[in-house]
């Protein structure tokens, strides 16, 4: 084997796991905010965006209304779609069949490993193979999750109750860090939303401060692009 | 059917949409910059906001409980760039060990 295609195949399946074990984070996440395991296996199996998952059975977990938990994962959904154009010219998806097929495994993961990857060819195998490797996984630790949890007492529903907001830390942290572009402006953003999810809690439906949040803080970003540098 | 799972359908349905979007519009209509913006900063405000009402509120109300050691201790692992599993574990100890003691 080509040592390029070695270190892709091996690149692929070695983040399609890894990241696929967390499956048992949201599965549990899923049966405390009182999904059942299929709901959980549906969301896994069909919405299949860990962060969109994550925030929908936040949301309802919290109390929230199906709209609010619908409006947040959709909003953290959207940029699977900007991943989707920067994967058309690389991947080519031929035939309305296969578009459809592609699309279902385009998530962070499944492009960072294809725009990683050497050239076209490779792009296209590290997407098959990490997007298989990581859908397998993930589907099958959920319902892990979700039954393991299931079957908690109360010291260890207080551990995953601790775990859940644990978890969207988690996957905030990357973010506010220098990995990421403007990371001064990340942490404004999250910490306006964070404020204003806190101080609407008292006032609004449960879920709604979340929606509420982000549509704040986009709108307070607006005008500071006409601020000078 | 039930308000949960007219949530998960319609999520599910919703996430794959946006998913083929990406795949079938021409890319000048996604490659706007007020797009990039959105996608680039909705996460940290969504995500932010989702740690405070999972770690801090019950209902309507603010409640501090076990949840917030958890968290501290999380920020702690992840400052020392601990593994996600670690994080979690972490967390998961401190919110169990504020239960047993508070009963």
């Amino acid at each position: 084997m080509q040592p390029d295609r070695a270190e892709t195949l091996r690149d692929a399946v070695g983040l399609g796991l890894a990241v696929g074990l967390y499956g048992v984070a949201f599965g549990a996440a899923a049966d405390a905010a009182g999904l059942d395991v299929w709901q959980a296996v549906v969301l896994s199996a069909v919405m299949f965006t860990g962060a969109s998952q994550f925030a929908l059975v936040g949301v309802l977990g919290a109390g929230g209304s199906p709209l609010a938990a619908v409006g947040s994962a959709l909003l953290l959904g959207t940029r699977n779609t900007v991943y989707g154009v920067r994967l058309v010219p690389l991947l080519r998806p031929r035939g309305r069949l296969r578009r459809a097929g592609t699309a279902h495994w385009v998530i962070d993961e499944t492009t960072a490993l294809s725009l990683a990857a050497p050239d076209r060819a490779m792009a296209g195998l590290a997407f098959l193979v990490g997007g298989a490797t990581l859908y397998l996984t993930w589907n099958a630790t959920t319902v892990v999750g979700a039954l393991g949890a299931a079957a908690l007492g109360g010291t260890a529903r207080a551990a995953l109750d601790a775990i859940v907001p644990a978890a969207f830390l988690a996957l905030l942290w990357p973010r506010l860090g220098r990995a990421f572009p403007e990371p001064a402006v990340q942490r404004r953003v999250a910490l306006g939303g964070a404020v204003v999810a806190l101080a609407l809690t008292p006032f609004v439906p449960p879920g709604v401060q979340v929606v509420a949040a982000v549509v704040a803080v986009a709108l307070a970003g607006r005008p500071r692009r006409a601020v000078g540098p | 059917m039930s308000g949960t799972w007219t949530a998960v359908l319609v999520a599910s349905v919703g996430c794959y949409l946006l998913k083929l979007a990406g795949m079938s519009v021409p890319a000048s209509w996604v490659e706007q910059p007020w797009v990039a913006r959105v996608v680039d900063f909705v996460p940290a405000a969504l995500l932010a906001a989702l740690v405070v009402v999972q770690g801090l509120t019950s209902g309507a109300e603010i409640v501090v409980d076990g949840r917030l050691a958890g968290l501290a201790v999380a920020a702690l692992a992840l400052a020392l760039r601990a593994p996600f599993i670690v994080v979690l574990l972490v967390a998961g100890a401190a919110g169990a060990g504020v239960h047993l003691l508070t009963g």
